[in-house]
């Protein structure tokens, strides 16, 4: 008798109704932009404070490098010497005291200067000031070598190689970045996915054991089964928390920084970066075009059913462990030991899909390890927007189907011995044994 | 076909462990079988096996004269010794899944649930939880999941465990009543007092092996010593009990009466009938205690256990 539906909807339901779960997926939107917007807010409010700075310039032909900004007032000192200087700043609470030596040697001038303050600037007002002399100090240089400043500026040149493949497509810089946030995005959510949901599975089946209803339930069921509807019925509730959080999350971040005005996107994560720095070409419309047109020369189909396919293939191979751990162990606590060579290959997977495939989609190790069935999930997905073979991908799904299917069989088999056992912790050689029950 | 569940050599390993060694049983229709035996004798696992949680590594199983297949777990109720509910589930919700499970439908399950519901009157549990009842609450709430789906065969494994003795009492009336409507009942436990109450039969199993079964009258009379106890009122204990001894195999007796002067458990031999005894016994004194002593399943638990 097929009672898969059956399983599959009370644990879905159990889930989906479970206080925390409801906790979870409505206060946890909440709490995640809220704490972003409120770290926004903080560098805001960072950014606004006021401070002056006293520039005592010996060489008095600097001081007009020094214009006031929204956030510094500079406040330019002539005539006094440096102790006078400082008491002065003291005096009047100012950040700081900027101070330039004269000399006649530029050299001297150079290592010369110094920055007095009570607390430690940051490496923003640091570096600004340094940049305003530097910039000064080298003009004077060119001025004084007799180079026209201007010319220099005129000759200026700012240059975008425009990228075409040999069929004749044209990709540019956006091109590699949209690629990256969508493998990076498919292989993250893959592998949030499977630790969230994972672990959930191996709580319901240490439940099940602790309450010792799992007899019950298997004098009816197969345990495969049982194993398998408690693996499906809980993705389907973390689809479903997933959805949640998104529609949510989307819906907040609009209606804060409509409300607050905040913009939530200068909080710069690095391929916002990159794409800053891709948008700041001169040709921004082109460039915005051709973004537009490398989206849709993304191999989306392919995308698309690559991430089904690997998504439910990885997912099933290692949830199909995590409910087997939890077959293994009478509590949480004792599942530590087996979690580490679960969550080692996860890990790694991220990593070589961070380091190496943003480097060379398509070297030895990212595409070896697109084919290891225990990390190809989570680098394939990366792997895949930058155009990998068909036969690759397909082979690669292979191994990693032929691999869930053992590892489905491995672990219906610990989770068949495991529920029936109590109070034991088993060793590695104890669930080898079990296999052969 | 007069058994509804035979088991035949059924053998079980776990690994080195030899769990079950070769054993039959054959319950008869409309028995109530006591399986018995020491912790770890292998009776959970003889159980799994019938409930095919466990699949036996040789021998097999025949309920109704077929063998076991997967369609007949809605035949067969079980209530493990090891046994729980969800939790956090609520009672009426739980109760048809697991029916569910069983093989009714939710309109059948629910219409039986209504009349067990009045039966043990908890009519209001519907909606609570199961952490929001006590213990025995929760057992009767089991037992109605083991029998609802009307089973042709019920195993319960340790099942008065957890209730006080008014619910035990509900509880037993209620097995054998089922038994009445034609339910055969296997029936796992260490209390020998409820064995001696409910079973027609049972067997014994001990370190993995069966070393006893059969109808519990014919075990009793199989190991009855003809060994009588007896009572006598006399002035002269000494000579009469001397006279006795004389006579029969004496061991000293504790049953309690009023007034006996003289105590004695007397076995006979082999061909010593009790009537023999019994005349003895009258021309020496006034005889006011005189009954067989009849081996109680706990004396032939332990005697069994031990000699093997």
């Amino acid at each position: 008798m097929n009672h898969l539906p059956l399983i599959i909807k009370r644990e879905y339901l159990t889930k989906v109704k479970n206080k925390s779960f409801i906790i979870m997926t409505f206060v946890s939107p909440l709490i995640m932009v809220a704490l972003v917007a409120f770290v926004a807010y903080l560098s805001q409010l960072n950014n606004d404070k006021k401070r002056t700075i006293s520039v005592l310039d010996e060489t008095g032909v600097m001081s007009e490098v020094f214009v006031n900004t929204e956030n510094t007032t500079y406040n330019i000192l002539t005539d006094t010497s440096l102790e006078t200087a400082k008491e002065l700043v003291i005096a009047k609470e100012d950040f700081g005291l900027l101070h330039i030596q004269n000399s006649t040697d530029r050299k001297e001038v150079v290592s010369k200067v110094k920055f007095y303050s009570d607390e430690s600037p940051s490496l923003s007002i640091m570096s600004s000031l340094e940049e305003k002399i530097e910039k000064e100090l080298e003009d004077k240089k060119l001025f004084n070598a007799g180079v026209d400043i201007e010319k220099i500026e005129a000759s200026k040149t700012n240059i975008t190689i425009a990228q075409e493949t040999f069929t004749g497509e044209k990709t540019s810089k956006i091109d590699s970045v949209l690629k990256l946030a969508f493998g990076g995005a498919a292989g993250y959510l893959l592998f949030m996915f499977i630790i969230i949901y994972g672990n959930m599975i191996m709580r319901s089946v240490i439940e099940e054991k602790t309450s010792r209803i799992i007899e019950i339930i298997i004098s009816s069921v197969k345990p495969i089964q049982l194993m398998m509807g408690k693996i499906i019925g809980t993705s389907l509730a973390g689809i479903t928390q997933f959805a949640i959080w998104t529609i949510l999350g989307s819906i907040l971040v609009f209606a804060l920084s409509a409300i607050f005005g905040i913009d939530l996107s200068e909080m710069q994560t690095p391929q916002q970066d990159l794409i800053n720095q891709a948008m700041q070409n001169p040709e921004i419309a082109s460039e915005i075009q051709l973004g537009m047109q490398s989206f849709f020369n993304l191999p989306l189909a392919n995308l698309i059913i690559a991430f089904l396919f690997f998504f439910i293939g990885g997912y099933l191979l290692y949830s199909s462990l995590y409910a087997a751990v939890g077959a293994a162990v009478d509590n949480e606590t004792d599942t530590q030991q087996f979690m580490l060579p679960i969550i080692m290959p996860l890990v790694l997977a991220v990593y070589v899909g961070i380091f190496t495939v943003i480097e060379d989609p398509h070297g030895t190790v990212s595409t070896v390890f697109s084919f290891i069935p225990f990390t190809s999930p989570v680098v394939m997905l990366m792997r895949i927007p930058f155009g990998v073979p068909i036969w690759q991908q397909v082979l690669s799904f292979a191994i990693l189907a032929v691999t869930f299917i053992f590892t489905v069989w491995f672990a219906a088999k610990i989770y068949r011995v495991g529920i029936l056992m109590y109070g034991k912790k088993p060793s590695y050689k104890e669930l080898y044994k079990w296999i052969k029950y | 076909m007069n058994n509804l569940l035979v088991a035949d050599s059924v053998s079980k390993n776990f690994g080195e462990f030899r769990a079950l060694n070769d054993v039959s049983i054959a319950v008869p229709k409309g028995s109530i079988f006591g399986l018995l035996g020491p912790n770890g004798a292998g009776k959970t696992t003889l159980i799994r096996v019938i409930n095919q949680i466990t699949m036996p590594d040789s021998g097999h199983v025949l309920l109704d004269g077929e063998p076991l297949k997967p369609e007949h777990i809605q035949n067969i109720g079980y209530l493990p010794e090891e046994r729980g509910l969800y939790k956090s589930m609520k009672v009426g919700e739980q109760v048809l899944y697991l029916a569910q499970l069983k093989g009714l439908t939710k309109q059948e399950a629910k219409k039986r649930l209504k009349y067990w519901f009045e039966k043990f009157e908890i009519g209001d549990w519907w909606n609570k939880k199961i952490q929001e009842l006590s213990k025995g609450q929760a057992q009767k709430i089991q037992f109605i999941v083991t029998v609802l789906h009307q089973p042709k065969l019920l195993i319960f494994d340790e099942p008065f465990s957890g209730f006080d003795p008014i619910n035990a009492n509900l509880i037993k009336d209620e097995i054998l009543q089922l038994r009445d409507e034609g339910a055969t009942v296997i029936f796992s436990t260490h209390r020998m007092e409820s064995v001696e109450e409910l079973c027609d039969h049972i067997a014994l199993i001990h370190k993995s092996n069966k070393v006893l079964d059969g109808k519990l009258t014919d075990i009793k009379r199989e190991y009855r010593t003809n060994t009588f106890e007896v009572g006598l009122q006399t002035n002269q204990i000494e000579r009469v009990t001397n006279a006795i001894k004389e006579k029969f195999e004496v061991f000293p007796a504790t049953f309690k009466n009023l007034n006996d002067d003289v105590k004695l458990n007397v076995k006979l031999n082999a061909q010593g009938s009790s009537n023999e005894l019994l005349s003895f016994l009258t021309s020496k004194a006034e005889v006011h205690h005189f009954v067989e002593v009849i081996p109680s399943a706990n004396d032939i638990f332990i005697q069994t256990v031990k000699n093997n």
